[in-house]
C-alpha cells in the first residue's frame, strides 16, 4: 500500500464506516480535509452557517436514520460552538462523532492562534473523546470512536485531530476489529433476574410499563408491544419513547411525568408493579422522589448500570438491552400454563381507563384565537400522523409531544434532556436529509426558532423542504407559565417581540405564510405540505396559554394541576 | 460521618485519565478524601487508590460511574474485603534540649525512621494506617510541628489464609 495523509486516511476512514453526509463548517486547521473532500464525491457535506447547528444536525439525522451522525468543524471557536450540540446528544444517549481541527501538536499548550482544550472541555459531556498525536493512530481511533458512539448506550465522542496529523504521511493500517479490554457492554439480560422478574410481573395486580429513549435506541418498539399485550400490561412512556409504542392501543396511556397524563402519572402512583424499561427516572418524571410510585416494586432494565438505583432504588435490575431482556420475558411466558390476561387486567384497566375518560388531554376551543395545541392537532391530522417531527423547548415542545399522536420510533426528535433551545430546526435538517422524500416539520416557538434561525438559508441552499411551524405566542411561554403559577405573573424579561418571519422566510428565500384566525389554521398547513421548499409557519396564537396537567416542582406526581 | 471506602481502580496508563476520573468526583459532587496513582507491573496499567466517604448509595454510584469510563480496567471497592491500608508521612518537629529525647522516644514506639537531623529538629517518617498517623501528628504536635507532608491511602487486598 502505499502513503496517505492524515486528511485522505480520515476520508477513506468515514467511507468505511459508511458516512453518506457530514454536517460541517470548515477552517484553518482542517483545510486539508475540505481539499481532499473535493476528491470524495459519495460523501456529501452540508455547511451549515453555525457550527452548534452541525452538532445538531448530526442527532437528528442519527435519530432518524439509526446511524452515527458526523459533523466536522475547525479548532477554537469552530470547535466550543459545537459544545451545547454535544452536551445535548450526551443527554440524550445520541451516537455522533464530532471531527474537530486543532493547532499542530507543536503548538499544543502554548496558546497558539484559535487552540482551545476541546478535549478538556467537552470531557465530562462526551462518552469518550481523543486527541490524535500520532498519525499511525488515526485510522484506529476513528474506528473506535464510531464503535464507542453506536454500541451500549450510545453517545457523542469528539475527536481532535491537530493540523500536522492531517498533513502527516503514513502507510495506514485499516483495523476491521476493535477490542477494548476496558468497555464491553452487557447485551444480554442475566435470565435468572429476568425469571425473577416475570414472576413478580406474574403476581402483580396493578403492573405499569413505564418506558423511554432505550426503546427507541435498541429498536424495540415491537418487542415491547408484544409482551405489553400478551400481558395487557398498560403503557406510559417518557418523552423521550414516544413513538415507541403506538398512540392508538388501548392499553396507551400517553406520556407521564411533569406534563404528562392525568391517567399516566395516576397509574404509577398507585401501581403495585412498575416495570422500568430503557428510562432513567429523570426528576421530570419522578417529582418528589420520596412519594414516587409509594406502592411498587420496581423492575428496571437497563444497558447502563450506572442508570439502575441511580434515583429511585430498584427490587429487580436486570442490566442488558431492552430488546433482549423483553424478548427473553416473552420467551419464559411462553413456558407458563397459558392465562386469560385480559380477564385477570379486566378491573386494573377499567381503573386505568375511567382516570383517562375523567382527565383526558384538552383544552378550550375559542372561535377567535388559535390555540396551539389545535394546530398539534391539525398537523398530526393532516400528515395522518407520518411526518417526522422535531422540536423547539418549551411549551411548543409539550404540546408537540401531547397532541401529536406518534406512531413509530424515531419520529420525534427532541432535545430532552438538556432542553436546547434552537435544537429543534437544525436538527430537522438533519432529519430531512436522512429521509429526503418525508414530510419533517419543526414545532418551534418563537423564542427558541430565533436561536438558529440563520440555517434557513442553508435548507435553502440545500434544497430541504423543511417545515417550520411557529407556535408565535409573543413570550418566552414556558418561563412566563412558571411566572404566572408562581410568580404572581410578574412577567420578567419573558414578553418578546419576534420579526416579521413572513418576510424573514422571504429574503431567505424560503417561503413565509401566517394565520391569525383559527379557521386559517388548516389552509396555512395545507399549503405548506404542498409547497415542495421549506416553509415557515407563523402561527399567532393565545399568548398566555398554559401546558396542562402540570406537576408543580417539588410535588407529588398525583399532585397535577389540572386544565 | 459517612463511612469511608478505599476504592482501587485500574486505568489505561495514558494522557488525561487522571482527570477523567478527578473531573468525574468533582462533576457529580462525590467526595475524594486522597488519592494515589501510579504506574503498575504493566506500564500500559495505572492504579489508583481513592479513598471517598458516601452512603451506600453514593458508592454505589461512584464505582458505576467509574466502571463506565471508557479507560477504567477494573474497579473494586476494597472496604468490602480483607485488605490493608497504608499511608505515609514526613514531618519535620522541633526537638531541642530536652525534648530530643522525648521526640525519638515517640518515634521508636511507633517504629518511625528518623531520615533527616539538625540541631533543632528531627524529621520523621511514619508509615501506618490513616489512625496510626493520625495518632503520631496529634502526640507530635505538642513538641511543635514545622511542616508536615502524607500520601494518601495505599491499600491492598489481603490473600486468602487456606
Ligand atoms: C421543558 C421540558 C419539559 C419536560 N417534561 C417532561 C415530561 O413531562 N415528561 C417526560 O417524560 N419528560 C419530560 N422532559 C424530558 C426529560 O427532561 C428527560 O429528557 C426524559 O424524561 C428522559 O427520558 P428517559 O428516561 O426515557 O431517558 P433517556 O435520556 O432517553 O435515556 C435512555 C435510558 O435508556 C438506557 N438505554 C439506552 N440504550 C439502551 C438499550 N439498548 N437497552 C436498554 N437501555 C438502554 C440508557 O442507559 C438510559 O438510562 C421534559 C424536557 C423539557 C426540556
Ligand atoms: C438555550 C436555552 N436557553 C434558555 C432556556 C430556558 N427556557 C426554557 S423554555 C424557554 C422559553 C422558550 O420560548 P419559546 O421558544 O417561545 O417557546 P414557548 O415556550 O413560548 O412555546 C426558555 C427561555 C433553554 N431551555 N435553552
Ligand atoms: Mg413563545
Amino acid at each position: 500500500m502505499k502513503k496517505m495523509t492524515g486528511a485522505q486516511i480520515f476520508l477513506e476512514c468515514l467511507k468505511r464506516e459508511e458516512v453518506k453526509h457530514i454536517f460541517g463548517y470548515p477552517g484553518g486547521v482542517v483545510l486539508d480535509i475540505y481539499d481532499e473532500l473535493t476528491r470524495h464525491p459519495e460523501i456529501r457535506h452540508i455547511l451549515v452557517r453555525h457550527e452548534q447547528a452541525a452538532a445538531h444536525a448530526a442527532d437528528g439525522y442519527a435519530r432518524a436514520s439509526s446511524k452515527v451522525g458526523v459533523a466536522l468543524v475547525t479548532s477554537g471557536p469552530g470547535a466550543t460552538n459545537t459544545v451545547t450540540g454535544i452536551a445535548s446528544a450526551y443527554m440524550d444517549s445520541i451516537p455522533i462523532v464530532v471531527f474537530t481541527g486543532q493547532v499542530p501538536t507543536a503548538l499544543i499548550g502554548n496558546d497558539a492562534f484559535q487552540e482551545v482544550d476541546i478535549v478538556g472541555i467537552t470531557r465530562p459531556c462526551t462518552k469518550h473523546n481523543y486527541l490524535v498525536k500520532d498519525v499511525n493512530q488515526l485510522a484506529y481511533t476513528i474506528h473506535e470512536a464510531f464503535h464507542i458512539a453506536r454500541s451500549g448506550r450510545p453517545g457523542p465522542v469528539l475527536v481532535d485531530l491537530p493540523k500536522d496529523i492531517i498533513q502527516a504521511r503514513t502507510v495506514p493500517e485499516f483495523p476491521k476489529e476493535i477490542k477494548i479490554r476496558s468497555y464491553q457492554p452487557t447485551y444480554h439480560a442475566n435470565p435468572r433476574q429476568v425469571k425473577r422478574a416475570l414472576e413478580m410481573i406474574m403476581a402483580a395486580k396493578k403492573p405499569v410499563l413505564y418506558t423511554g429513549g432505550g426503546i427507541i435506541l435498541s429498536n424495540a418498539a415491537e418487542e415491547l408491544r408484544v409482551f405489553a399485550e400478551a400481558m395487557q400490561i398498560p403503557v406510559t412512556s417518557t418523552l423521550m419513547g414516544l413513538g415507541g409504542f403506538p398512540g392508538d392501543s388501548p392499553l396507551w396511556m400517553g406520556m407521564l411525568g411533569m406534563h404528562g397524563t392525568y391517567c399516566a402519572n395516576m397509574a404509577v402512583s398507585e401501581s403495585d408493579v412498575l416495570i422500568a424499561v430503557g428510562a432513567r427516572f429523570d426528576d421530570r418524571i419522578t417529582g418528589k422522589l420520596s412519594e414516587f410510585a409509594p406502592h411498587a416494586k420496581i423492575i428496571h432494565i437497563d444497558i447502563d448500570p450506572s442508570s439502575i438505583s441511580k434515583n429511585v432504588s430498584v427490587d429487580i435490575p436486570i442490566v442488558g438491552d431492552c430488546k433482549d431482556a423483553l424478548h427473553q420475558l416473552y420467551d419464559l411466558l411462553q413456558d407458563k400454563p397459558p392465562r386469560d390476561w385480559a380477564e385477570v387486567r379486566a378491573q386494573w384497566l377499567d381503573t386505568v381507563h375511567d382516570w383517562e375518560k375523567r382527565h383526558p388531554l384538552t383544552y378550550a376551543w375559542s372561535d377567535t384565537v388559535i390555540k396551539p395545541q389545535y394546530v398539534v392537532e391539525k398537523l398530526w391530522e393532516l400528515t395522518k400522523g407520518e411526518a417526522y417531527i422535531t422540536t423547539e423547548v418549551g411549551q411548543n415542545q409539550m404540546w408537540a409531544a401531547q397532541f401529536y399522536k406518534f406512531k413509530r420510533p424515531r419520529q420525534l426528535m427532541t432535545s430532552g434532556g438538556l432542553g436546547v433551545m434552537g435544537y429543534g430546526f437544525p436538527a430537522a435538517m438533519g432529519v430531512q436529509m436522512a429521509k429526503p422524500g418525508a414530510t419533517v416539520i419543526d414545532i418551534a416557538g418563537d423564542g427558541s426558532i430565533q436561536m438558529n434561525i440563520q440555517e434557513l438559508i442553508t435548507v435553502v441552499e440545500n434544497e430541504l423542504p423543511v417545515k417550520i411551524a411557529i407556535l408565535n405566542n409573543s413570550y418566552l411561554g414556558m418561563v412566563r407559565q412558571w411566572q404566572q403559577l408562581f410568580y404572581e405573573k410578574r412577567y420578567s424579561s419573558t414578553p418578546m417581540r419576534a420579526p416579521d418571519f413572513v418576510k424573514l422566510a422571504d429574503a431567505y428565500g424560503a417561503v413565509g405564510l401566517r394565520a391569525t384566525k383559527p379557521e386559517e389554521v388548516v389552509p396555512v398547513i395545507q399549503k405548506a405540505l404542498e409547497t415542495p421548499k421549506p416553509v415557515i409557519m407563523d402561527f399567532r396564537v393565545e399568548p398566555e396559554e398554559c401546558v396542562m396537567p402540570m406537576v408543580p416542582a417539588g410535588k407529588a406526581m398525583h399532585e397535577m394541576l389540572l386544565a | 460521618m459517612e463511612p469511608r471506602h478505599t476504592i482501587s481502580v485500574w486505568v489505561d496508563n495514558t494522557p488525561g485519565v487522571l482527570s477523567r476520573v478527578t473531573g468525574l468526583f468533582s462533576g457529580r459532587g462525590f467526595n475524594i478524601e486522597s488519592l494515589c496513582v501510579a504506574e503498575t507491573m504493566d506500564p500500559a496499567v495505572s492504579r489508583i487508590t481513592i479513598l471517598s466517604t458516601g452512603d451506600e448509595q453514593i458508592i454505589e454510584q461512584i464505582i458505576k460511574q467509574l466502571h463506565k469510563l471508557i479507560n477504567v480496567i477494573k474497579v473494586v471497592d476494597l472496604s468490602e474485603l480483607d485488605h490493608v491500608e497504608r499511608e505515609m508521612a514526613l514531618v519535620t518537629v522541633k526537638a531541642e534540649d530536652k525534648s530530643r529525647a522525648e521526640v525519638l522516644r515517640i518515634a521508636d514506639i511507633f517504629r518511625c525512621r528518623v531520615v533527616d537531623v539538625s540541631p533543632h529538629t528531627y524529621t520523621l517518617e511514619i508509615t501506618g494506617n490513616h489512625e496510626k498517623i493520625g495518632a503520631v501528628l496529634s502526640l507530635l504536635k505538642n513538641h511543635g510541628i514545622l511542616d508536615e507532608v502524607r500520601t494518601g491511602t495505599l491499600a491492598i487486598q489481603r490473600s486468602k489464609k487456606d
